[in-house]
């Protein structure tokens, strides 16, 4: 059931450099016209322990841009789709209906209703990627913490790290088989 | 956002509304739908049960009255449902296109033949019934035509209701049961489970609705069985989340202890459930004088189960 794509961007945080600063979250609020009060990226924090026995994981979030993506499987109208030359998941808001079915399919919460009656969500800047350029999230990380790229080029960035890195994924479970790196 | 679990403090930044802190994006609109949406699937079937085995006259009621219902009862859960939408003007999005993996798109392309189907049946019983305003619809262009092409496919429309109606009852429950990311949803038990509550639901409606002695009793007695059986799938449905893997047995909890414990064991299994079974085997036994409480109550028990179900669904995740 895997949409084919010609690409498969796909996104890794590094947590060991990401301070939670919230810069990705503010970059973008402002690339992406993300409505008042609603995020398409945040912030998590996981903490165990109390001071000054703990740990902390700090780590920026967002769609994970799965390879069997939920949403789109259950999108009546084909509004949620795949997007063919990056592979990631994308929202023809013309042709949702705001049925939620998407938004009750996502095991990561990753998408919203816009204000404006469709449902909303990280693209992964597929307008920037399209030009060749990166992500805003990732242009503003002051600790270059977030990597974008192609996980089917073997020579992308991306692709690098996660040979090299320890990484965790998040709700594997699910079965999405989510595209987004969590290095440890 | 803040959660705290046995070994760690979680926050998330992230505050979009209807979806934190707990998922809360369908509303009264869904499970009056999909109570609606059982209900007539429950009438249609037990309507071609009326027609195929050719006992009309017996069954006034099944033949009479449920198809004048369908068309209008399921009229009016699509209009709930059209109400969840956030984008109404979209709505003719859903039949632009078939999408084979979306149990939704199944379902809006089942709503539409079943429209036609038991829409056709209701107006041909409809025009020739006793009923306000039929004399004058009859008389409408088109209506004759309509009316004489129904009868001579009778049988045929009641297998088409029978099948759809199946369909229809089926599918409430896999649009819900399709979505992984909601343990307590995903079950294909959900399935069989409104098909079961649908009928039951219908054939309660039945005996509230009939004035004739036996048929009513016929439909309390089938009632009964289906209540039984009902009772059973939600029985092995609560066994298969609890043995599951953590989220499962998490989401099971809601309903069975949690903030849904209340409303699901009162409404759900003992109002909804127990207590007319307890009344039908009563009644069955003479010890109690058949009345139009246990139907009613099952009515009760069939939106309570549905309201429960689409509102402790969305409360827990993966």
């Amino acid at each position: 059931m895997t949409p084919k794509s010609d690409r498969r961007f796909g996104m890794a945080v590094d947590m060991v450099a990401c301070v939670g600063c919230s810069a990705c979250v503010i970059a973008c609020r402002d690339e992406n016209d993300v409505p008042e009060g609603h995020s398409r990226r945040w912030v998590m924090e996981v903490v165990r322990g109390r001071f000054p026995e703990l740990t902390a994981e700090v780590w920026s979030d967002c769609c994970q841009h799965c390879d069997n993506p939920p949403c789109v499987t259950s999108c009546p109208t084909g509004a949620s789709h795949v997007h063919k030359a990056t592979g990631t998941t994308q929202v023809h808001k013309e042709m949702c209906t705001g049925c939620k079915a998407c938004v009750a399919s996502c095991p990561y919460g990753a998408r919203y209703i816009h204000p404006k009656g469709y449902i909303d969500k990280c693209t992964l800047c597929v307008h920037r990627l399209e030009r060749g350029d990166n992500t805003a999230c990732e242009a503003v990380c002051p600790t270059s913490a977030i990597v974008v790229g192609d996980l089917d080029d073997p020579n992308s960035e991306i692709s690098r790290v996660i040979r090299t890195r320890r990484f965790k994924q998040q709700k594997l479970d699910a079965g999405t088989k989510p595209r987004f790196f969590l290095l440890q | 956002m803040m959660h705290i679990d046995q070994y760690a403090e979680i926050t998330s930044t992230r505050a979009n509304p209807h979806i934190d802190p707990t998922l809360h994006i369908w509303g009264w609109e869904v499970p009056i739908y999909l109570f609606l949406g059982g209900l007539v699937a429950g009438l249609l079937i037990l309507n071609a049960f009326a027609v195929l085995s050719r006992r009309e006259k017996e069954l006034p009621a099944m033949s009479g009255i449920f198809p004048i219902l369908s068309a209008p009862l399921l009229a009016l859960g699509l209009g709930a449902l059209f109400l969840d939408l956030e984008h109404k003007l979209h709505v003719f999005r859903f039949y632009t296109t078939f999408q084979v993996t979306s149990p939704m798109s199944w379902g809006s392309w089942i709503l539409l033949v079943v429209f036609a189907t038991a829409g056709l049946v209701g107006l041909s019983t409809y025009v020739k019934s006793s009923w306000p305003m039929a004399i004058y619809v009859k008389r409408l262009p088109l209506v004759d035509k309509l009316e004489a092409f129904a009868d001579r496919h009778a049988r045929g429309l009641a297998i088409a209701n029978a099948v759809l109606g199946v369909s229809l009852g089926i599918y409430t429950g896999i649009l819900l049961s399709n979505f992984a990311a909601r343990p307590l949803w995903n079950s294909g038990l959900l399935g069989p489970l409104f098909l079961i509550s649908g009928l039951s639901t219908g054939a309660a409606m039945g005996a509230l609705l009939s004035r004739d002695r036996d048929e009513r009793e016929g439909l309390l007695r089938l009632d009964l069985v289906l209540m039984v059986t009902e009772g059973l799938i939600l029985g092995l449905w609560i066994i298969s989340l609890i043995s599951g893997g953590e989220a499962a047995r998490a989401s099971v909890e809601l309903i069975l202890g949690g903030p849904f414990g209340a409303v699901f064991w009162t409404l759900v299994v003992v109002i909804g459930l127990g207590l007319p079974i307890l009344l039908e085997v009563m009644a069955m036994k003479g010890r109690w004088r058949g009345t139009l409480v246990a139907p009613a109550l099952v009515l009760v028990g069939g939106l309570s189960l549905r309201f429960v179900l689409v509102y402790a669904g969305q409360y827990i995740g993966y």
